[in-house]
Protein backbone atom coordinates (compact mmCIF):
# COMPACT_ATOMS: atom_id res chain seq x y z
CA UNK A 1 0.00 0.00 0.00
CA UNK A 2 2.98 2.42 1.00
CA UNK A 3 4.34 1.52 -2.69
CA UNK A 4 1.15 2.44 -4.03
CA UNK A 5 0.68 5.82 -2.36
CA UNK A 6 4.37 6.32 -3.46
CA UNK A 7 3.45 5.96 -7.45
CA UNK A 8 0.60 8.19 -6.99
CA UNK A 9 2.72 11.22 -5.10
CA UNK A 10 5.53 10.79 -7.77
CA UNK A 11 3.11 10.52 -10.78
CA UNK A 12 1.20 13.50 -9.89
CA UNK A 13 4.78 15.39 -8.69
CA UNK A 14 5.55 14.68 -12.34
CA UNK A 15 2.09 15.83 -13.68
CA UNK A 16 2.33 19.25 -12.19
CA UNK A 17 6.16 19.80 -13.14
CA UNK A 18 5.14 18.60 -16.95
CA UNK A 19 3.70 22.07 -16.98
CA UNK A 20 6.74 23.91 -16.93
CA UNK A 21 6.60 22.48 -21.18
CA UNK A 22 3.40 23.39 -21.84
CA UNK A 23 -0.12 22.72 -20.81
CA UNK A 24 -1.17 19.09 -21.31
CA UNK A 25 -3.32 16.79 -19.99
CA UNK A 26 -1.78 15.09 -17.30
CA UNK A 27 -0.94 18.38 -15.89
CA UNK A 28 -5.09 19.39 -16.39
CA UNK A 29 -5.61 16.59 -14.43
CA UNK A 30 -3.45 16.77 -11.29
CA UNK A 31 -4.85 20.34 -11.38
CA UNK A 32 -8.36 19.38 -11.00
CA UNK A 33 -7.98 16.63 -9.05
CA UNK A 34 -5.63 18.88 -6.46
CA UNK A 35 -8.44 21.72 -6.70
CA UNK A 36 -11.03 19.26 -6.19
CA UNK A 37 -9.69 17.18 -3.13
CA UNK A 38 -8.43 20.54 -1.48
CA UNK A 39 -12.16 22.30 -1.77
CA UNK A 40 -13.40 18.98 -0.27
CA UNK A 41 -10.40 18.72 2.44
CA UNK A 42 -11.38 22.22 3.59
CA UNK A 43 -15.23 21.42 3.38
CA UNK A 44 -14.18 18.60 6.05
CA UNK A 45 -11.79 20.79 8.18
CA UNK A 46 -14.15 23.51 8.48
CA UNK A 47 -17.24 21.57 9.76
CA UNK A 48 -15.06 19.37 12.03
CA UNK A 49 -13.12 22.27 13.38
CA UNK A 50 -15.44 25.00 13.19
CA UNK A 51 -19.20 24.23 12.63
CA UNK A 52 -19.60 21.41 15.05
CA UNK A 53 -17.07 22.70 18.17
CA UNK A 54 -18.38 26.34 17.48
CA UNK A 55 -21.54 26.14 16.83
CA UNK A 56 -23.70 23.08 16.91
CA UNK A 57 -22.06 21.08 19.66
CA UNK A 58 -22.66 24.61 22.37
CA UNK A 59 -26.18 25.30 20.48
CA UNK A 60 -26.97 20.93 20.94
CA UNK A 61 -25.95 21.31 24.77
CA UNK A 62 -28.50 24.26 25.13
CA UNK A 63 -31.47 22.52 23.75
CA UNK A 64 -30.64 19.61 25.85
CA UNK A 65 -30.64 21.44 28.95
CA UNK A 66 -27.05 20.99 29.50
CA UNK A 67 -25.24 23.86 29.35
CA UNK A 68 -27.98 27.01 28.79
CA UNK A 69 -24.95 29.19 27.76
CA UNK A 70 -24.90 27.69 24.31
CA UNK A 71 -28.00 29.97 23.56
CA UNK A 72 -25.40 32.60 22.67
CA UNK A 73 -24.80 30.95 19.60
CA UNK A 74 -27.89 31.93 17.92
CA UNK A 75 -26.80 34.98 17.77
CA UNK A 76 -23.58 34.56 15.18
CA UNK A 77 -25.30 31.53 14.19
CA UNK A 78 -27.99 33.50 12.73
CA UNK A 79 -25.68 36.61 11.56
CA UNK A 80 -24.08 33.29 9.62
CA UNK A 81 -27.23 32.46 8.15
CA UNK A 82 -28.12 35.60 6.58
CA UNK A 83 -25.27 34.75 4.11
CA UNK A 84 -27.98 32.11 2.76
CA UNK A 85 -29.84 35.26 1.84
CA UNK A 86 -27.75 35.52 -1.48
CA UNK A 87 -30.11 33.03 -3.35
CA UNK A 88 -33.84 35.16 -2.93
CA UNK A 89 -33.70 37.46 -5.21
CA UNK A 90 -36.18 39.07 -2.59
CA UNK A 91 -34.05 39.03 0.30
CA UNK A 92 -29.85 39.40 -0.85
CA UNK A 93 -29.55 42.57 0.75
CA UNK A 94 -29.47 41.25 4.32
CA UNK A 95 -25.96 39.84 2.86
CA UNK A 96 -24.51 43.16 3.46
CA UNK A 97 -25.34 42.92 7.36
CA UNK A 98 -22.92 39.66 7.80
CA UNK A 99 -20.21 40.60 5.54
CA UNK A 100 -19.92 44.05 7.24
CA UNK A 101 -19.81 42.61 10.79
CA UNK A 102 -17.17 40.29 9.26
CA UNK A 103 -15.67 43.38 8.09
CA UNK A 104 -15.84 45.60 11.01
CA UNK A 105 -14.85 43.03 13.53
CA UNK A 106 -11.97 41.78 11.54
CA UNK A 107 -10.44 45.50 11.27
CA UNK A 108 -10.97 46.13 14.64
CA UNK A 109 -8.81 43.37 15.60
CA UNK A 110 -6.40 43.38 12.87
CA UNK A 111 -5.88 47.54 13.83
CA UNK A 112 -4.62 47.63 16.90
CA UNK A 113 -2.26 44.86 16.43
CA UNK A 114 -0.85 46.08 13.54
CA UNK A 115 -0.42 49.47 15.18
CA UNK A 116 1.27 47.89 18.05
CA UNK A 117 3.57 45.94 16.20
CA UNK A 118 4.37 47.46 12.89
CA UNK A 119 4.35 51.06 14.23
CA UNK A 120 5.07 51.01 17.65
CA UNK A 121 7.40 48.30 18.12
CA UNK A 122 9.37 49.53 15.28
CA UNK A 123 9.82 52.92 16.02
CA UNK A 124 11.21 52.03 19.25
CA UNK A 125 13.51 49.26 18.42
CA UNK A 126 14.70 51.78 16.05
CA UNK A 127 15.26 54.71 19.34
CA UNK A 128 16.46 52.00 21.50
CA UNK A 129 20.02 51.50 19.90
CA UNK A 130 20.61 55.08 20.83
CA UNK A 131 20.53 54.57 24.69
CA UNK A 132 23.31 52.04 24.05
CA UNK A 133 25.27 55.10 22.41
CA UNK A 134 25.13 57.29 25.18
CA UNK A 135 25.88 54.62 27.61
CA UNK A 136 29.05 54.00 25.59
CA UNK A 137 28.53 49.79 25.32
CA UNK A 138 28.17 49.88 21.63
CA UNK A 139 31.05 48.93 19.30
CA UNK A 140 31.59 51.46 16.32
CA UNK A 141 29.90 48.92 13.68
CA UNK A 142 26.62 48.73 15.96
CA UNK A 143 26.82 52.87 16.18
CA UNK A 144 26.66 52.46 12.41
CA UNK A 145 24.03 50.47 12.14
CA UNK A 146 21.99 52.14 14.49
CA UNK A 147 22.26 55.47 12.48
CA UNK A 148 22.06 53.16 8.87
CA UNK A 149 18.59 51.91 10.12
CA UNK A 150 17.48 55.75 11.69
CA UNK A 151 18.16 57.35 8.09
CA UNK A 152 16.58 54.26 6.34
CA UNK A 153 13.78 54.48 8.68
CA UNK A 154 13.07 57.93 7.64
CA UNK A 155 14.36 58.10 4.02
CA UNK A 156 11.44 55.34 3.31
CA UNK A 157 9.10 56.74 5.27
CA UNK A 158 9.33 59.89 2.85
CA UNK A 159 8.72 57.50 -0.24
CA UNK A 160 5.67 56.86 1.53
CA UNK A 161 3.88 60.51 1.69
CA UNK A 162 1.35 60.78 -0.53
CA UNK A 163 -0.61 63.81 -0.08
CA UNK A 164 2.88 66.08 -0.35
CA UNK A 165 4.66 66.00 -3.88
CA UNK A 166 7.83 64.21 -4.23
CA UNK A 167 9.93 67.70 -5.38
CA UNK A 168 13.52 69.03 -4.61
CA UNK A 169 14.82 67.38 -1.50
CA UNK A 170 11.91 65.28 -0.26
CA UNK A 171 12.91 63.63 -3.72
CA UNK A 172 15.88 63.10 -3.59
CA UNK A 173 15.38 61.72 0.13
CA UNK A 174 12.43 59.35 -1.08
CA UNK A 175 15.01 57.84 -3.88
CA UNK A 176 17.22 56.90 -0.98
CA UNK A 177 14.59 55.51 0.23
CA UNK A 178 13.77 53.60 -2.35
CA UNK A 179 17.28 52.45 -2.60
CA UNK A 180 17.01 51.24 0.86
CA UNK A 181 13.50 48.80 -0.17
CA UNK A 182 15.36 47.30 -2.89
CA UNK A 183 18.49 46.48 -0.99
CA UNK A 184 15.82 44.93 1.50
CA UNK A 185 13.99 43.41 -1.50
CA UNK A 186 17.16 41.62 -2.95
CA UNK A 187 18.21 39.84 -0.17
CA UNK A 188 14.63 38.81 0.97
CA UNK A 189 14.72 37.31 -2.16
CA UNK A 190 18.10 36.39 -2.16
CA UNK A 191 16.62 34.24 0.91
CA UNK A 192 13.41 33.32 -0.65
CA UNK A 193 15.05 31.42 -3.49
CA UNK A 194 17.39 29.52 -1.20
CA UNK A 195 14.63 28.43 0.73
CA UNK A 196 12.10 26.87 -2.76
CA UNK A 197 15.67 25.33 -4.31
CA UNK A 198 15.55 23.64 -0.55
CA UNK A 199 11.91 22.35 -1.50
CA UNK A 200 12.66 21.63 -5.11
CA UNK A 201 15.87 19.05 -3.18
CA UNK A 202 13.32 17.78 -1.57
CA UNK A 203 10.96 16.43 -4.28
CA UNK A 204 13.83 15.37 -6.62
CA UNK A 205 15.13 13.47 -3.86
CA UNK A 206 11.42 12.10 -3.78
CA UNK A 207 11.89 11.28 -6.81
CA UNK A 208 15.02 9.49 -6.78
CA UNK A 209 15.11 8.00 -3.46
CA UNK A 210 11.39 7.44 -2.35
CA UNK A 211 10.65 6.85 -6.26
CA UNK A 212 13.59 5.24 -7.78
CA UNK A 213 13.92 3.28 -4.81
CA UNK A 214 10.70 0.79 -5.64
CA UNK A 215 11.64 0.64 -9.18
CA UNK A 216 15.62 -0.28 -9.28
CA UNK B 1 10.08 -9.50 56.82
CA UNK B 2 10.29 -8.35 53.14
CA UNK B 3 7.12 -5.71 54.35
CA UNK B 4 9.57 -4.54 57.24
CA UNK B 5 12.97 -4.00 54.81
CA UNK B 6 10.95 -1.56 52.91
CA UNK B 7 9.50 0.08 55.34
CA UNK B 8 13.17 0.61 56.51
CA UNK B 9 14.38 1.76 53.21
CA UNK B 10 11.64 4.36 52.91
CA UNK B 11 12.23 5.74 56.35
CA UNK B 12 16.04 5.81 55.79
CA UNK B 13 15.38 8.20 52.28
CA UNK B 14 13.39 10.22 53.66
CA UNK B 15 15.56 11.05 56.69
CA UNK B 16 18.16 11.31 54.26
CA UNK B 17 16.08 13.65 52.09
CA UNK B 18 15.20 15.32 55.30
CA UNK B 19 18.31 15.48 56.97
CA UNK B 20 20.28 16.56 53.45
CA UNK B 21 17.30 19.08 53.38
CA UNK B 22 18.40 20.91 57.02
CA UNK B 23 22.14 20.56 56.50
CA UNK B 24 21.68 22.66 53.16
CA UNK B 25 18.86 25.09 55.09
CA UNK B 26 16.54 24.71 52.73
CA UNK B 27 13.59 27.04 53.45
CA UNK B 28 10.23 27.00 51.61
CA UNK B 29 9.28 29.19 48.93
CA UNK B 30 7.86 32.74 50.75
CA UNK B 31 4.62 34.52 50.37
CA UNK B 32 3.34 32.41 47.82
CA UNK B 33 0.24 33.86 46.27
CA UNK B 34 -2.30 32.51 43.75
CA UNK B 35 -4.30 35.27 41.85
CA UNK B 36 -6.23 35.30 38.50
CA UNK B 37 -4.04 36.55 35.59
CA UNK B 38 -5.35 40.26 35.03
CA UNK B 39 -6.85 40.95 31.44
CA UNK B 40 -7.46 37.85 30.03
CA UNK B 41 -10.08 35.14 29.14
CA UNK B 42 -10.06 34.02 32.95
CA UNK B 43 -8.17 30.59 31.27
CA UNK B 44 -4.99 31.20 33.76
CA UNK B 45 -3.91 31.95 36.82
CA UNK B 46 -0.90 33.49 38.28
CA UNK B 47 1.30 32.07 41.23
CA UNK B 48 4.16 34.51 42.39
CA UNK B 49 6.66 33.33 45.39
CA UNK B 50 9.63 35.67 46.41
CA UNK B 51 13.25 35.03 45.29
CA UNK B 52 15.63 32.58 47.17
CA UNK B 53 19.06 33.69 48.37
CA UNK B 54 21.61 32.84 46.09
CA UNK B 55 23.22 30.49 48.45
CA UNK B 56 19.88 28.95 49.24
CA UNK B 57 21.08 25.25 47.57
CA UNK B 58 17.72 25.47 45.96
CA UNK B 59 18.26 24.16 42.06
CA UNK B 60 14.61 24.48 40.57
CA UNK B 61 11.10 25.06 41.50
CA UNK B 62 8.08 22.42 40.90
CA UNK B 63 4.13 23.49 40.72
CA UNK B 64 1.75 21.37 42.39
CA UNK B 65 -1.77 22.23 42.36
CA UNK B 66 -5.07 21.39 43.98
CA UNK B 67 -8.35 21.67 42.11
CA UNK B 68 -10.91 22.00 45.43
CA UNK B 69 -11.72 18.69 46.78
CA UNK B 70 -9.00 16.60 45.02
CA UNK B 71 -5.43 15.97 45.45
CA UNK B 72 -2.18 17.48 44.46
CA UNK B 73 -1.18 16.98 40.65
CA UNK B 74 2.21 18.07 39.22
CA UNK B 75 1.64 21.08 36.58
CA UNK B 76 4.40 22.06 33.77
CA UNK B 77 7.95 21.13 34.10
CA UNK B 78 10.90 22.18 36.65
CA UNK B 79 11.11 25.54 36.72
CA UNK B 80 14.69 27.10 37.12
CA UNK B 81 16.10 28.95 40.30
CA UNK B 82 15.39 32.53 39.31
CA UNK B 83 12.19 31.70 38.80
CA UNK B 84 9.69 33.61 40.74
CA UNK B 85 6.32 33.45 38.70
CA UNK B 86 4.24 31.13 36.69
CA UNK B 87 1.33 30.91 34.73
CA UNK B 88 -1.44 28.56 35.00
CA UNK B 89 -2.79 28.29 31.94
CA UNK B 90 -4.50 24.76 31.79
CA UNK B 91 -7.39 25.51 34.37
CA UNK B 92 -11.06 25.17 33.74
CA UNK B 93 -13.43 27.73 33.83
CA UNK B 94 -15.85 27.74 37.12
CA UNK B 95 -12.86 25.38 39.14
CA UNK B 96 -11.14 26.64 41.70
CA UNK B 97 -7.59 25.89 42.12
CA UNK B 98 -5.12 26.35 45.14
CA UNK B 99 -1.16 25.76 44.30
CA UNK B 100 2.13 24.84 46.32
CA UNK B 101 5.38 25.59 44.99
CA UNK B 102 8.01 23.04 45.98
CA UNK B 103 11.63 23.61 46.04
CA UNK B 104 13.85 20.79 45.26
CA UNK B 105 17.85 20.98 45.68
CA UNK B 106 20.29 19.31 43.01
CA UNK B 107 20.09 16.09 45.82
CA UNK B 108 16.60 15.99 44.86
CA UNK B 109 15.46 17.06 48.40
CA UNK B 110 12.30 19.16 48.67
CA UNK B 111 10.33 21.35 50.87
CA UNK B 112 6.85 22.76 49.92
CA UNK B 113 5.56 25.74 50.32
CA UNK B 114 1.86 26.76 52.31
CA UNK B 115 -0.79 26.04 49.97
CA UNK B 116 -2.36 29.57 48.77
CA UNK B 117 -5.38 30.69 49.03
CA UNK B 118 -8.20 29.17 46.96
CA UNK B 119 -8.84 31.09 43.32
CA UNK B 120 -10.44 30.83 40.32
CA UNK B 121 -10.27 32.62 36.47
CA UNK B 122 -12.45 35.05 35.95
CA UNK B 123 -12.31 36.81 32.25
CA UNK B 124 -12.12 40.59 31.98
CA UNK B 125 -14.19 43.09 29.81
CA UNK B 126 -11.48 45.24 29.46
CA UNK B 127 -7.64 44.98 28.67
CA UNK B 128 -6.75 47.84 31.28
CA UNK B 129 -3.38 47.25 29.85
CA UNK B 130 -4.12 48.53 26.41
CA UNK B 131 -5.59 51.98 27.66
CA UNK B 132 -2.45 53.66 26.04
CA UNK B 133 -2.86 51.88 22.65
CA UNK B 134 -6.68 53.25 22.55
CA UNK B 135 -6.00 56.33 23.47
CA UNK B 136 -2.75 56.51 20.63
CA UNK B 137 -5.75 55.12 18.20
CA UNK B 138 -8.64 57.70 19.51
CA UNK B 139 -5.90 60.22 18.60
CA UNK B 140 -4.98 58.48 15.03
CA UNK B 141 -8.73 58.10 14.48
CA UNK B 142 -9.38 61.64 15.27
CA UNK B 143 -7.21 62.72 12.69
CA UNK B 144 -8.76 60.79 10.05
CA UNK B 145 -11.81 61.95 10.62
CA UNK B 146 -10.51 65.81 10.58
CA UNK B 147 -8.99 65.28 7.38
CA UNK B 148 -12.26 63.51 6.20
CA UNK B 149 -14.80 66.27 6.68
CA UNK B 150 -11.85 68.78 5.15
CA UNK B 151 -12.43 66.61 2.02
CA UNK B 152 -15.69 66.74 2.35
CA UNK B 153 -15.98 70.22 2.90
CA UNK B 154 -14.17 70.57 -0.39
CA UNK B 155 -10.83 71.52 0.29
CA UNK B 156 -8.39 70.43 -2.26
CA UNK B 157 -6.47 67.29 -1.17
CA UNK B 158 -3.57 66.59 -3.48
CA UNK B 159 -2.05 62.89 -3.92
CA UNK B 160 0.79 62.17 -5.15
CA UNK B 161 1.24 60.00 -8.88
CA UNK B 162 1.36 56.74 -8.38
CA UNK B 163 3.73 54.94 -11.82
CA UNK B 164 1.63 51.64 -11.17
CA UNK B 165 -2.07 52.71 -11.14
CA UNK B 166 -1.39 55.08 -14.38
CA UNK B 167 -1.05 51.90 -16.11
CA UNK B 168 -4.49 50.31 -15.38
CA UNK B 169 -5.79 52.66 -17.94
CA UNK B 170 -3.21 51.17 -20.86
CA UNK B 171 -4.08 47.29 -19.48
CA UNK B 172 -7.73 47.48 -20.11
CA UNK B 173 -7.32 49.02 -23.45
CA UNK B 174 -4.91 46.48 -24.28
CA UNK B 175 -7.28 43.85 -22.98
CA UNK B 176 -10.13 45.48 -25.10
CA UNK B 177 -8.26 45.96 -28.00
CA UNK B 178 -6.95 42.40 -28.17
CA UNK B 179 -10.08 40.91 -27.47
CA UNK B 180 -9.01 39.08 -24.57
CA UNK B 181 -10.20 38.99 -21.05
CA UNK B 182 -8.76 40.55 -17.67
CA UNK B 183 -8.21 38.41 -14.88
CA UNK B 184 -7.90 39.47 -11.36
CA UNK B 185 -6.66 38.01 -8.44
CA UNK B 186 -7.22 39.10 -5.07
CA UNK B 187 -4.84 36.94 -2.83
CA UNK B 188 -4.97 34.66 0.05
CA UNK B 189 -6.43 37.06 2.39
CA UNK B 190 -9.59 37.03 4.17
CA UNK B 191 -12.33 40.08 4.06
CA UNK B 192 -11.23 41.54 6.55
CA UNK B 193 -7.47 42.15 5.95
CA UNK B 194 -6.51 45.38 5.32
CA UNK B 195 -4.90 44.16 1.46
CA UNK B 196 -8.00 42.75 0.21
CA UNK B 197 -10.43 45.40 1.73
CA UNK B 198 -8.02 48.15 -0.71
CA UNK B 199 -7.69 45.26 -3.86
CA UNK B 200 -11.58 44.93 -3.51
CA UNK B 201 -11.68 49.21 -4.06
CA UNK B 202 -9.54 48.97 -6.97
CA UNK B 203 -11.33 46.08 -8.25
CA UNK B 204 -14.44 48.11 -8.15
CA UNK B 205 -12.43 50.89 -10.02
CA UNK B 206 -11.09 48.49 -12.32
CA UNK B 207 -14.30 47.34 -12.67
CA UNK B 208 -16.36 50.66 -13.96
CA UNK B 209 -13.89 50.72 -16.82
CA UNK B 210 -14.24 47.08 -18.01
CA UNK B 211 -18.31 47.79 -17.84
CA UNK B 212 -17.26 51.09 -20.47
CA UNK B 213 -15.22 48.72 -22.61
CA UNK B 214 -17.22 46.01 -22.77
CA UNK B 215 -14.28 43.70 -21.60
CA UNK B 216 -15.06 40.39 -19.76
CA UNK B 217 -13.32 40.72 -15.78
CA UNK B 218 -12.70 37.48 -14.64
CA UNK B 219 -12.27 36.90 -10.78
CA UNK B 220 -11.16 33.69 -9.29
CA UNK B 221 -11.52 33.70 -5.37
CA UNK B 222 -10.32 31.91 -2.66
CA UNK B 223 -12.54 33.06 -0.03
CA UNK B 224 -16.63 32.41 -0.43
CA UNK B 225 -17.19 35.56 1.50
CA UNK B 226 -14.65 37.44 -0.42
CA UNK B 227 -16.49 36.51 -3.50
CA UNK B 228 -19.78 37.41 -2.38
CA UNK B 229 -18.91 41.12 -1.38
CA UNK B 230 -16.62 40.93 -4.62
CA UNK B 231 -19.85 40.26 -6.48
CA UNK B 232 -21.72 42.98 -5.26
CA UNK B 233 -19.08 45.48 -5.24
CA UNK B 234 -18.31 44.81 -9.26
CA UNK B 235 -22.46 44.67 -9.55
CA UNK B 236 -22.41 48.16 -8.39
CA UNK B 237 -19.50 49.44 -10.33
CA UNK B 238 -21.40 47.56 -13.73
CA UNK B 239 -24.70 49.88 -12.32
CA UNK B 240 -23.00 52.72 -11.87
CA UNK B 241 -22.03 53.20 -15.29
CA UNK B 242 -25.38 52.05 -16.14
CA UNK B 243 -24.20 48.83 -18.03
CA UNK B 244 -25.98 46.30 -15.43
CA UNK B 245 -26.23 44.30 -18.63
CA UNK B 246 -22.53 43.68 -19.88
CA UNK B 247 -22.39 42.34 -15.99
CA UNK B 248 -21.96 38.47 -15.79
CA UNK B 249 -22.08 36.91 -11.78
CA UNK B 250 -20.43 33.53 -13.55
CA UNK B 251 -17.29 35.54 -13.89
CA UNK B 252 -16.31 36.02 -10.16
CA UNK B 253 -16.23 32.35 -8.83
CA UNK B 254 -14.91 30.58 -5.83
CA UNK B 255 -12.07 28.35 -6.90
CA UNK B 256 -10.45 26.71 -3.69
CA UNK B 257 -9.20 27.51 -0.67
CA UNK B 258 -6.36 25.48 -0.86
CA UNK B 259 -2.90 27.68 -0.95
CA UNK B 260 -1.22 26.15 -3.95
CA UNK B 261 -4.45 24.51 -5.15
CA UNK B 262 -5.51 27.78 -5.80
CA UNK B 263 -2.04 28.93 -7.77
CA UNK B 264 -2.47 25.78 -10.18
CA UNK B 265 -6.19 26.82 -10.86
CA UNK B 266 -5.37 30.11 -11.57
CA UNK B 267 -2.36 29.05 -13.65
CA UNK B 268 -4.22 26.97 -15.80
CA UNK B 269 -6.98 29.32 -16.08
CA UNK B 270 -4.08 32.13 -17.87
CA UNK B 271 -2.48 29.48 -19.93
CA UNK B 272 -6.13 28.46 -21.53
CA UNK B 273 -7.53 31.88 -21.39
CA UNK B 274 -4.21 33.84 -22.24
CA UNK B 275 -5.50 36.89 -20.63
CA UNK B 276 -4.14 40.33 -21.76
CA UNK B 277 -4.14 41.77 -18.37
CA UNK B 278 -3.34 40.39 -14.63
CA UNK B 279 -3.81 42.23 -11.51
CA UNK B 280 -2.35 40.55 -8.68
CA UNK B 281 -3.60 42.46 -5.22
CA UNK B 282 -3.95 41.52 -1.76
CA UNK B 283 -2.03 39.71 0.49
CA UNK B 284 -0.08 36.70 -1.52
CA UNK B 285 2.44 34.11 0.14
CA UNK B 286 4.42 31.88 -1.57
CA UNK B 287 2.40 30.81 -4.22
CA UNK B 288 2.89 34.88 -5.64
CA UNK B 289 5.74 34.26 -8.04
CA UNK B 290 3.88 30.69 -9.51
CA UNK B 291 1.49 33.31 -10.57
CA UNK B 292 3.47 36.27 -11.79
CA UNK B 293 6.04 34.10 -13.45
CA UNK B 294 2.88 31.82 -15.37
CA UNK B 295 1.48 35.84 -15.94
CA UNK B 296 4.97 36.67 -17.54
CA UNK B 297 5.26 33.61 -19.56
CA UNK B 298 1.52 34.27 -20.87
CA UNK B 299 2.81 37.97 -22.27
CA UNK B 300 -0.41 39.56 -19.78
CA UNK B 301 0.72 42.91 -18.96
CA UNK B 302 0.87 42.49 -14.84
CA UNK B 303 -0.03 45.57 -12.32
CA UNK B 304 0.66 44.03 -9.02
CA UNK B 305 0.47 45.22 -5.16
CA UNK B 306 0.64 43.92 -2.39
CA UNK B 307 1.66 44.68 1.39
CA UNK B 308 3.19 41.39 1.97
CA UNK B 309 7.22 42.07 1.98
CA UNK B 310 8.01 38.85 1.54
CA UNK B 311 6.66 38.43 -1.14
CA UNK B 312 7.36 42.01 -2.72
CA UNK B 313 10.89 40.93 -4.86
CA UNK B 314 8.96 38.15 -6.64
CA UNK B 315 6.07 40.91 -7.73
CA UNK B 316 8.84 43.68 -8.94
CA UNK B 317 10.89 41.01 -10.74
CA UNK B 318 7.84 39.17 -12.61
CA UNK B 319 5.49 41.85 -13.52
CA UNK B 320 5.55 44.95 -15.22
CA UNK B 321 4.10 47.32 -12.47
CA UNK B 322 3.79 46.40 -8.58
CA UNK B 323 2.44 49.00 -5.99
CA UNK B 324 4.58 48.78 -2.72
CA UNK B 325 2.76 48.45 0.93
CA UNK B 326 1.29 50.96 1.29
CA UNK B 327 0.99 52.22 -1.98
CA UNK B 328 -1.84 49.84 -2.32
CA UNK B 329 -4.05 51.29 0.23
CA UNK B 330 -3.37 54.78 -1.13
CA UNK B 331 -3.99 53.07 -4.80
CA UNK B 332 -7.78 53.00 -4.25
CA UNK B 333 -7.72 57.05 -3.19
CA UNK B 334 -5.87 57.87 -6.37
CA UNK B 335 -7.99 55.69 -8.47
CA UNK B 336 -11.80 56.84 -7.07
CA UNK B 337 -10.81 60.89 -5.24
CA UNK B 338 -13.77 60.21 -3.04
CA UNK B 339 -13.48 62.47 -0.35
CA UNK B 340 -13.72 60.17 2.43
CA UNK B 341 -10.41 57.66 1.03
CA UNK B 342 -9.15 61.42 0.45
CA UNK B 343 -8.96 62.24 4.19
CA UNK B 344 -8.32 59.35 5.14
CA UNK B 345 -4.91 59.37 3.37
CA UNK B 346 -4.22 62.77 4.64
CA UNK B 347 -4.61 61.54 8.21
CA UNK B 348 -2.91 58.55 8.02
CA UNK B 349 0.11 61.19 6.29
CA UNK B 350 -0.40 62.72 9.57
CA UNK B 351 0.43 59.65 11.30
CA UNK B 352 3.72 59.33 9.41
CA UNK B 353 4.83 62.92 10.31
CA UNK B 354 3.85 62.05 13.92
CA UNK B 355 6.36 58.74 14.03
CA UNK B 356 8.53 61.15 11.94
CA UNK B 357 8.94 63.35 14.97
CA UNK B 358 9.03 60.70 17.51
CA UNK B 359 11.94 59.17 15.52
CA UNK B 360 13.81 62.08 15.73
CA UNK B 361 13.13 63.62 18.64
CA UNK B 362 13.52 59.85 20.41
CA UNK B 363 16.98 59.75 18.87
CA UNK B 364 18.01 62.99 20.36
CA UNK B 365 17.01 62.15 23.94
CA UNK B 366 18.62 59.11 23.90
CA UNK B 367 21.65 60.35 22.85
CA UNK B 368 21.23 62.73 25.79
CA UNK B 369 20.10 60.74 28.74
CA UNK B 370 16.23 61.02 28.41
CA UNK B 371 14.29 58.18 27.84
CA UNK B 372 10.76 58.90 27.79
CA UNK B 373 9.76 58.70 24.38
CA UNK B 374 10.68 55.33 24.35
CA UNK B 375 9.48 54.37 27.52
CA UNK B 376 5.74 55.93 25.99
CA UNK B 377 6.35 53.72 23.16
CA UNK B 378 6.71 50.40 25.01
CA UNK B 379 3.56 51.72 27.11
CA UNK B 380 1.92 51.99 23.86
CA UNK B 381 3.24 49.08 22.37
Amino acid sequence: MEVFGIWVAAFLTLCIYSFLYRDNPFYRFAEYLFVGVSVGYVFVLTTHQGFIPLAWKPFWAAITGESLIGLIKLIPICIGLLFFTRFSTQHQWLVRYPIAILIGAGSGLAIPNVLRANIFEQTRGTIEPFAAIHAGTLSAGEIFGAILMVIGVVCTLTYFFFSIEHRGPIKWVSKVGIAFLMIGFGSAFGNTVMGRVALLIQRVDFLLNDWGGTIF
Amino acid sequence: MIKITQWIVVCLVLCVSVGIAFSQGLSPPSNVTAVDTPNDDGSSVTIKWDAAPEDSGISGYQILRRIAGGGLEEIGEMLPAGTTTYVDATIEKGNVYAYIVRAVTETEATVDSNETAPTTGTDEWFHTGRIPLFVAMLLFGAAIVWNIYDARSGKEIFVRRIPGLEAVDEAIGRATEMGRSILYVLGLGGVSGPATIASMTILGQVARRTADYETPLRVPCRDPIVMSVVREMVKASYLDEGRPDAYNEENIFYLTSGQFAYAAGVDGMMIREKPAAVFLQGTFYAESLILAETGNSIGAIQIAGTDSEHQLPFLITACDYTLIGEELYAASTYLSREPMLLGSLKGQDWGKVLIFASLVLGVLLELSGVNWITTLLQRVG
